[in-house]
């Protein structure tokens, strides 16, 4: 959807905006199909090829692309995003360059901010408002967990962004229903116990996890950490709302970004032909 | 609105604290909190931890005059031995007390991370004492500089796994070992080394370093007839600091003094001041004063000491500069070889590296503290770990003409 912003040169170029997480899930209802989140560092492999990569993943079917901001200690991370992580910030891209970068891909899907909460803090109160002005719809902060902090909490979720919530398999369904009750957009479901990765099995678990959450929330629900195969997203496919690729696209573009969009384009097809129950 | 307020949550120090950790750690962390507190209130806990500390570690330990460095201040200097624990540091306080909570909890498999090695000495140890495997994180570059270390937590038993990413030190570690975490929580107690990390981590490192302050309280009164002046310990992370000042934190009249490394000086990138050239931001769990630049990125650390090469502080000394209880003040590499070697000649004590920043200080304030005023120094670890750190370095520095001992009967 277009919007209207503040600087009318950059209305041209600003697609997405809050709320646009919301309609594009209802839309991926009604159409019965699962959604296609993708994950890219910003700035990596280099600015000019990031900005590439965005567009190509827009164009090779991701429905939401969360967008990782490059940070000096990316403790959920593992070695594959931390690799990125570190090549972004050796380009001079953190948070600033991050939506320098975003603006310059001019996306029309939505945009999840995926961070830590410090590069945030030091940005200063006015970053979530500049953030949706450069075309991010919602933000994820790694590190700032349900009632950690409920006045920076109360800031990011006050603000103009969709405040994405996670929820992992060791969190207790009570605590569940309360993650889900502060969080808009989607809910993350982290499959599996560890950090960013790529994975060879899924969590036997995971069905469970996602009856349970599904039965405190009617928020879409994603499910991202371990998958990185086009038959591991069709099964997930089956399952939740969405499912998140990033460790497996990141390597990719490592090598090329002709790699990860054919990656992209193998989730795509495989997530469409998985069977969805009826909504 | 100002980002940086003073928060509300609870298990807080003022502003400082919090637990800014992935959604996955948050059960682990409450059940440490429950843990932890019911153990405190435990007799039962509070008895095999006393003995431990009583017939493993070898507490209490000493509180020792120092003569002829007294002579060289000008006020008498008292020093607390946590050198002469087994092991050869405070650090195993901390992680005798961890590795029970860690039993109660069914938690048989032990996380670390170490800077010096002289935590994760500490934790190995402890493990093979009580059969436990143990898995420590360490920075490649601190792996060179301390190899003894490294080989003396193999010969424990321990599985020391190098960290290549970031500057190759503590906080890399420190990263590496919350990861692990992450992944195998259901089977694993981290055991945190200082009063950082995440809420219950730096209370519960807290109280079970106040052992020597405790100690030392008692042991001062006792043989000084008087509480100190200035109590004075070198701070990293934090924790020998906080362990010591906890005995007197409510004796409004006693002076807290942190010794923060300021490296090759505050005034060039290469420190590790976090409280003197820090602001406030969120590390490994917590919100303290951090190392970062304006973006919000941490910076490299630097000391000649590994164990206080670590950009943050524990949150507890965060708020007690704030409230102004405690001041902290930087002291040079150069300064810190300079105590390193007044100690040893002076009252044939090597210190570790991280105490001889806290010796340093005590003996450039010399004559600033009334006759009789008692200065009390936490020796928090001996110095052998160092020797061949420092024996490369070349000549020691020139200490210059030394006191010789004070007759009796002056």
């Amino acid at each position: 959807m277009t919007v209207a912003v503040a600087n009318a040169a950059d209305a041209v170029a600003i697609r997405s905006a809050p709320g646009a997480i919301a309609e594009r899930f209802a839309r991926l209802r009604a159409d019965g199909r699962a959604a296609l989140v993708c994950y890219a560092t910003a700035g990596h492999p280099d600015p000019d090829r990031s900005v590439a990569l965005l567009r190509g993943l827009e164009a090779a079917g991701a429905d939401v692309i969360e967008l990782g901001v490059p940070f000096s200690e990316p403790l959920a991370d593992g070695p594959v995003i931390q690799h990125s992580s570190s090549v972004a910030l050796g380009h001079g891209v953190d948070l600033a360059g991050a939506l320098a970068i975003l603006e310059r891909a001019a996306l029309r899907v939505p945009v999840v901010l995926f961070t830590y909460l410090n590069p945030l803090l030091a940005a200063g109160p006015d970053v979530l408002a500049r953030a949706a002005a450069s075309g991010v719809s919602g933000v994820l902060v790694t590190d700032l967990p349900v009632g950690a902090d409920p006045q920076r909490e109360a800031w990011i979720g006050d603000g103009p962004l969709d405040f994405v919530r996670l929820v992992a398999p060791t969190t207790p369904v009570a605590r569940m229903g309360l993650i889900a009750r502060h969080g808009r957009g989607f809910v993350y479901l982290i499959s599996r116990l560890g950090v960013t990765g790529e994975q060879n099995e899924l969590a036997a678990s995971l069905p469970d996890t996602i009856a349970r959450l599904r039965s405190v929330t009617a928020l879409p629900i994603c499910v991202g950490f371990g998958i990185s195969r086009p038959e591991q997203a069709a099964a997930v496919a089956r399952l939740a709302d969405g499912v998140v690729v990033g460790s497996a696209i990141v390597r990719a573009a490592d090598t090329s970004v002709d790699d990860a969009l054919a990656l992209t384009r193998a989730l795509r097809a495989a997530i469409d032909a998985a069977a969805r129950p009826a909504a | 609105m100002t980002v940086f307020d003073s928060a509300t949550a609870t298990d807080r120090f003022g502003a400082f604290g919090g637990r800014y950790v992935p959604e996955t750690l948050i059960p682990a962390l409450d059940e440490l909190e429950a843990a932890f507190d019911a153990a405190m209130r435990s007799p039962a806990y509070r008895a095999e931890l006393d003995d431990l500390l009583r017939t493993y570690v070898g507490r209490p330990t000493p509180l020792s005059a120092a003569p002829r460095l007294s002579a060289l201040v000008g006020a008498p200097v008292w020093l607390k031995r946590e050198d002469l624990n087994h092991t050869g540091a405070h650090k195993v306080n901390n992680t005798v007390g961890q590795v029970l909570l860690a039993r109660r909890m069914g938690k048989r498999r032990i996380i670390a991370e170490t800077g010096a090695g002289q935590h994760g000495v500490a934790t190995a140890t402890v493990c093979a004492r009580f059969g436990l495997p143990c898995v420590v994180y360490m920075g490649a570059a601190d792996m060179e500089r301390q190899a003894l270390n490294v080989w003396r937590m193999r010969l424990l038993g321990a599985e020391v796994v190098p960290v290549h990413a970031g500057t190759r030190t503590l906080k890399d570690a420190t990263s590496e070992a919350i990861r692990d975490w992450v992944t195998n929580v259901e089977s694993s107690h981290y055991i945190i080394g200082s009063v950082v990390g995440p809420a219950p981590y730096p209370r519960v490192v807290r109280e079970l370093q106040a052992v020597i302050g405790r100690e030392a309280r008692a042991q001062l009164l006792e043989r000084a007839g008087r509480l100190p002046h200035t109590v004075v310990a070198c701070v990293g992370g934090g924790s020998n600091a906080m362990g010591v000042f906890a005995g007197f934190v409510d004796d409004a009249d006693v002076e807290l003094v942190g010794v923060e490394a300021a490296g090759e000086g505050i005034d060039t990138p290469r420190h590790a001041a976090s409280l003197a050239r820090g602001t406030p931001g969120v590390l490994h769990g917590a919100l303290s004063y951090l190392l970062q630049d304006p973006r919000g990125q941490v910076i490299d650390a630097h000391s000649i000491s590994a164990g206080l090469d670590y950009p943050g502080v524990g949150p507890e000394h965060a708020y007690l500069r704030d409230s102004g209880r405690a001041r902290y003040v930087p002291v040079t590499d150069a300064a810190a070889l300079r105590g390193f070697t007044l100690l040893s000649r002076l009252e044939g004590i090597i210190p570790a590296l991280e105490t001889s920043h806290a010796i340093a200080w005590v003996a450039d304030q010399a004559g600033t503290w009334p006759s009789d005023a008692p200065v009390l120094i936490c020796v928090s670890g001996r110095g052998d770990k160092d020797v061949s750190q420092v024996s490369a370095l070349g000549a020691l520095p020139d200490v210059g003409p030394l006191p010789p001992y004070p007759e009796s009967g002056e």
